[in-house]
């Protein structure tokens, strides 16, 4: 299967929306362009599993290269492994949710589909590369989108988050440079950026702890890695809907995904050497973003810290660096990105509805938006870790993860993760008793309507998949570890 | 014969001087006039080193000649950017054009 | 056999979550007014196949006989958490499963038939029924489980499918708070269950196997036969894992000083807080202590923290509710004082062999019974009376005949009257006190007077105390059929020989059975004494409670107000938490970290506008600077470089 299909059928659809007159046009198609990329990765997901039952043992497949820059080292090389298949479908899934959900956005609707499927574009391609100068130019690709969009659909203080996200993030992005630049020059034996050949190469140790500083901290400012992590608060609520739904769902784990597979596997006796410090920002991130989230009046900073202290999970299970660890940051990774697109779209519909984010402003909502609602408490139960939905199988496997590995203080830091389910039912509860629950807060919500029939197919889209992972894991761990 | 040195005092001189009244003077003419000494002092150094280094030779003489025709062309273009600049700024004062400051 | 194949096992299960999901799903368009009966319907199914797997499983039961051995029916490994370890989701049955299997179905039914006349007309009855069905699910998932994990993963939606139904009515902020609190208080304790299993699983890495493992009977197996190693703070890990195991296990079974979310969670519609509150998720508690027995007979120090907490709160539960005037909370009370008795029955495991392993199953078993038909009761009570305080009611006798003969029977057995079923349940347990220590026999004795005289204070103060009026009501056939089974039930499941029954698997040779004897007129004495002087206050209407209170002022005060507890807590989260450490971490979020990267914003737009004045707009100065970098660069490349 051709990988480079998953960032051509993107493009092609922004082509495509380009030169469609009207919105309904516009919308229709955007619908029809991230349908194909679902049905895309779901052959994807298909002809992977195929080819490992068949017992084929190479680390990537469906590997496609193609020289770019040679003489540099740098070349279009594509290819995946079980990883990277979940990220893809992960991305899938939230841009169908966050197409549905942005239905009736206006003004320039055209020119918002655009952006969103050039992030999509960038998303798919950074999943897929398998050269380092590849994979950051597709990281690059998508910025500048996520600023146009922020900055010009967004709500409240836009401008100031919108450039305050677009800044620390080339920040990050300016970081990884270094560092792969670093890699680039110190590989043993050749030049190349081709990183599954600078993993079996290795870099020199004196070298590794000098870059590898650099890579983890420039993708870590993706993943809300404390104490970078205050574009998150502000980027993601006044973000509009859909773009929340991609910065939270996909943009946070393009870091978390980074950190893995380049800074820890190209560099592991760094990663080594360094986690007791990842280990610690990764805690208290865990801990600070529960605790400042608790103190949260708006529902979208609600979740935009809450963000935080969920990709918290991810960075100790790559800290703590046992196999289980690392599974459980790969499952935190999906999961998270699901129940923070569900929770994110369950809010913008209420948005969309009250004009308020403000929790104290809300009350009784159950009563007239029943499905809302319901998707509401669905994703306000999967950030908790409820059994049955995907956060607890993540949370739960890098706790197990995270316990193997022996010294005291490290057991330290994973009870204190583990405290943190106690603050997060803290204010979850909190905030469905208040929003969801409760008398009616102001009369003029009666007259509300309940969802209209895009954002029920987002949120059964989001709610089955997540079912799906909470109910029956084996599948996921399995596609994992392949 | 006058010491070689003398000519060139002289020449270093103008060109300082016409330094001097390119980077103070404010009137645009009167910049126009230092940047002419600058060029004249450029000549002398020329026709100096010819006569006193290589006196079989006429290339400082050629060049020279054509530094005073250069100058000539040099200064018609100054003075039509001068009249233009004049007819948007109104002003012949150099500090007046700073519309591309910060 | 016709039980033990899989299909069979996974339906008793599978019929409530069956439930769940269509109701969930169809029923507030499709099904509405025949919510009640379908699930009613599919719980009856669910029972039967559970009667019928006990029947099949005790009547072949005997201290020798190998079908006493637990069965295992398939098994799913449904999380991989490590080369040598994952999550397996299986079923147990064995004689503790069985029994939960079969309280948990009975009184389900009996709830689901109730509910179907109380919650008559109520709007939201498909969710109503399909959160008692996700709730019957869960729990019996949770007693079917034979794997750590995988009970909690039912523990937890236990606690879910507990919020749910406590916040049913969401329109009233009592309720949401209610609901709140208890899913707080119980995931706190949650947290030390999830702990203390992370303890324990890696524990077992030191035992013969050299892996760790959460399959329970393994783990117990493993545990058990080595000295496992690691000390924390003086005492060794495992005990330090089954303490907090315990105390998730003392958060849902609401011992003190994690019980403040019981009484509030009365707020819930009265059926289910007969099922949940009163005969199924408190003793979940009680049920996880059972299963890990064998681990706890050998942790002595842990045994004595749970002897002491549940007779604690045995103790304070009577106390507080000698003074509470609403039906409900006084049932609550009531309640947590039963499962603190249940508790230190099993804490006396050291001392006692088996003994308190039966006393305390025994005790849960009849407890279901007959607390389930006193909150039954007490629902058609408050559906005649339209309140919950006991000041509404009086000489109830002659409206409600059916509702009273329940309510007696039930509270003559709360106080252990023979021969009725507390009377031999509490008998063996009190035996297991005596048997481990004199002074926790001393609480249980008073306390069971206790219980005696708040259950009769509750009795006459409803049915007695004002002259009896009314004419009879009628009750819907629905609600008066459960009443009666339960009362049955309360009435003869004292004679089921629970000893010999309830042996724990892999000790077959374990003798619990010791006659009760002369052992038994103490505590019925001190019964009928506390009925006496529950008599004498309230049969009739009189001022003497109110002189009695006056004497005991600051006494009754202090139980009134619930020995300020509650107050406490909230002191504790609202200023030590919210003020102590969220704040501060939303003002450092806010001020320090962002403001720092502001900052760096601010710093660089001063350095920008202080180098910006370079870009002068004068020709002159950009001269200068021609002439300047020239004369450098000449001095360099004559003077340096050559």
């Amino acid at each position: 299967m051709n990988l480079s299909l998953l960032v051509i059928a993107p493009l092609i659809t922004v082509l495509a929306v380009l030169f469609a007159r009207g919105k309904n046009a516009v919308r229709w198609l955007s619908l029809a362009g991230v349908m194909v990329q679902l049905i895309l990765s779901f052959i994807l997901l298909a002809l992977y599993w195929r080819e490992r039952a068949a017992g084929n043992p190479a680390p990537m497949l469906f590997q496609y290269l193609h020289p770019w820059f040679s003489s540099l080292g740098i070349n279009y090389h594509v290819g995946v492994d079980g990883i990277s298949v979940s990220m893809i479908l992960l991305t899938a899934f939230v841009m169908v949710s966050a197409v549905l959900v942005s239905w009736q956005i206006s003004p320039n609707a055209k020119e918002f589909f655009i952006l969103l499927l050039l992030l999509s574009a960038g998303a798919y391609g950074y999943f897929i590369s398998l050269d380092l100068f590849t994979l950051f130019f597709f990281l690059e690709v998508s910025v500048i989108p996520k600023f146009l969009l922020i900055g010009i659909w967004g709500s409240g203080r836009k401008e100031y988050a919108a450039l305050k996200l677009a800044l620390m993030l080339m920040a990050g992005s300016a970081l990884v440079f270094i560092g792969l630049l670093g890699v680039y020059y110190h590989t043993r034996g050749l030049y190349t950026f081709d990183w599954p050949a600078i993993a079996q190469l290795g870099v020199p140790i004196r070298y590794e702890r000098v870059f590898f500083p650099f890579l983890f901290t420039g993708f870590g400012i993706f993943t809300a890695l404390f104490p970078f992590h205050t574009w998150v608060p502000d980027g993601h609520s006044s973000a509009p809907t859909a773009a929340s739904m991609f910065l939270a769902g996909i943009s946070m784990k393009l870091g978390g995904y980074g950190c893995l597979r380049i800074a820890v596997s190209l560099m592991p006796g760094s990663a080594l050497i360094y986690s007791p410090i990842i280990i610690t920002l990764a805690t208290i991130g865990i801990i600070y973003g529960a605790f400042a989230t608790m103190m949260q009046k708006d529902l979208k900073y609600i979740n935009a810290y809450s963000s935080v202290s969920h990709c918290g999970f991810i960075l100790l299970g790559i800290g703590m660096g046992t196999a289980t660890a690392v599974n459980g940051a790969i499952l935190q990774i999906i999961s998270h990105g699901l129940m923070t697109a569900l929770f994110f779209a369950a809010i913008g519909m209420i948005y969309d509805r009250t004009h308020t984010r403000l929790v104290e402003k809300l009350g009784g909502l159950l009563k007239v938006m029943p499905f809302i609602a319901t998707v509401f408490v669905i994703a306000g139960l999967c950030s908790l870790g409820l059994p049955g939905l995907s956060g607890f199988v993540a949370e739960m496997t890098v706790f197990f993860g995270s316990w193997q590995r022996p010294g005291g203080t490290y057991h330290l830091a994973t009870i204190l993760a583990c405290a943190s389910i106690v603050v997060t039912a803290v204010y979850i509860l909190g905030a469905t008793g208040q929003v969801i629950m409760g008398p009616l807060k102001e009369s003029q919500y009666n007259s509300l309507t309940d969802a209209s029939w895009n954002e029920k197919m987002t949120g059964i889209l989001l709610v089955a998949a997540i079912l799906v992972i909470g109910t029956a894991p084996f599948w996921l761990t399995e596609l994992i570890n392949k | 014969m006058i010491p070689l040195n003398y000519i060139l005092f002289l020449s270093t001189a103008l060109f300082f001087i016409g330094m001097y009244g390119l980077f103070t003077r404010r009137n645009m003419i009167t910049m126009l006039m230092s940047v002419e000494l600058i060029l004249n002092s450029v000549n002398i150094n020329f026709i100096a080193f010819n006569k006193y280094l290589y006196p079989e030779k006429l290339e400082g003489l050629f060049f020279s000649l054509f530094i005073i025709a250069i100058a000539a062309a040099e200064a018609a273009v100054a003075i039509a950017i001068i009249i233009n600049l004049y007819r948007n700024i109104r002003s012949i004062d150099v500090e007046a054009a700073d519309d591309m400051k910060f | 056999m016709i039980s033990r194949n899989y299909l069979s096992t996974a339906l008793i299960p599978g019929l409530p979550f069956l439930g769940f999901v269509i109701l969930g799903l169809f029923g507030r368009k499709y099904i509405k007014r025949f919510s009640g009966g379908t699930a009613a319907i599919l719980v009856f199914l669910s029972t039967a196949m559970a009667l019928l797997t006990a029947w099949d499983y005790f009547s072949g039961v005997g201290p020798t006989d190998t079908n006493s051995h637990p069965i295992d029916v398939g098994d799913i490994t449904w999380l991989p958490l490590g080369s040598n370890l994952s999550v397996h989701m299986n079923f147990l049955l064995d004689s503790l499963s069985l029994m939960m299997i079969v309280v948990v179905t009975v009184i389900s039914l009996m709830v689901h038939l109730f509910s179907i006349g109380y919650m008559k007309g109520e709007a939201r009855n498909p969710a109503y029924y399909a959160f008692l069905g996700l709730f019957t699910f869960s729990m019996l998932g949770l007693v079917m489980s034979s794997d750590l994990l995988q009970m909690y993963i039912f523990w937890e939606l236990v606690g879910c499918s507990s919020y749910l139904l406590i916040g049913f009515y969401y329109d009233r902020p009592t309720a949401v708070a209610a609901a709140k609190k208890a899913f707080i208080v119980t995931r706190f304790a949650d947290l030390g269950l999830l702990i203390g299993i992370l303890i324990l699983c890696y524990q077992a890495r030191t035992g013969e196997y050299h892996k760790p493992t959460l399959d329970i009977r393994e783990l117990v197996y493993v545990l058990t036969h080595t000295t496992p190693s690691g000390l924390f703070l003086g005492f060794p890990l495992i005990s330090w894992g089954l303490l907090l195991v315990f105390m998730g296990g003392a958060g849902k079974s609401a011992l003190f000083p994690l019980h403040i979310w019981l009484p509030d969670a009365m707020e819930g519609p009265t059926p289910v807080s007969a099922l949940i509150h009163a005969a199924t998720m408190v003793v979940a508690g009680v049920f996880l202590v059972a299963r890990l027995y064998p681990l706890y007979a050998e942790a002595t120090d842990v045994s004595r923290i749970i002897e002491y907490a549940g007779a604690i709160s045995a103790l304070l539960a009577a106390i507080i509710a000698c003074t509470q005037t609403d039906i409900k909370r006084v049932l609550a009370y009531s309640t947590m004082s039963q499962i603190g008795y249940m508790m230190f029955a099993l804490g006396t495991a050291p001392d006692t062999n088996w003994q308190g392993y039966t006393a305390a199953l025994f005790h849960l078993f009849t407890h279901a019974f007959f607390k389930a038909l006193l909150f039954l009761c007490a629902g058609v009570i408050i559906h005649f009376v339209h309140s919950n305080e006991m000041k509404d009611m009086g000489g109830m006798r002659k409206m409600l005949p059916l509702a009273h003969v329940c309510f007696l029977v039930a509270c003559l057995a709360i106080a252990g009257i023979p021969p009725f079923a507390g009377f031999f349940s509490k008998e063996e347990i009190l035996l297991a006190a005596w048997n481990s220590s004199k002074l926790i026999y001393a609480i249980a004795l008073f306390t069971s007077g206790l219980t005696a005289f708040y259950m009769f204070r509750l009795y006459f103060s409803i049915f007695w105390n004002k002259p009896a009026t009314g004419h009879r009501h009628k009750l819907p056939f629905v609600m008066s059929r459960p009443l009666i089974i339960l009362a049955l039930g309360t009435v003869f499941v004292g004679f089921i020989p629970f000893s010999r029954l309830m042996v724990y698997a892999q000790y077959p040779d374990a003798d619990p059975h010791e006659s009760i004897g002369l052992n038994a007129i103490p505590p019925v004495l001190i019964a009928l004494l506390g009925i006496a002087i529950a008599a004498r206050l309230y049969y009739k209407e009189n001022d003497r409670p109110a002189k009695w209170a006056q004497s005991i002022r600051g006494v009754y005060t202090l139980a009134y107000r619930k020995f300020y507890i509650d107050e406490l807590y909230l002191f504790v989260t609202k200023k030590i938490i919210f003020n102590l450490m969220g704040r501060p971490a939303a003002w450092i979020d806010r001020h320090i970290v962002d403001g720092f990267m502001n900052g760096l914003a601010i710093a660089t737009a001063r350095i920008s506008a202080t180098i910006k004045g370079i870009q002068s707009g004068k020709v002159q100065d950009y001269a200068w600077f021609f002439f300047i970098g020239i004369a450098g660069l000449a001095v360099l490349f004559i003077y340096i470089v050559t």
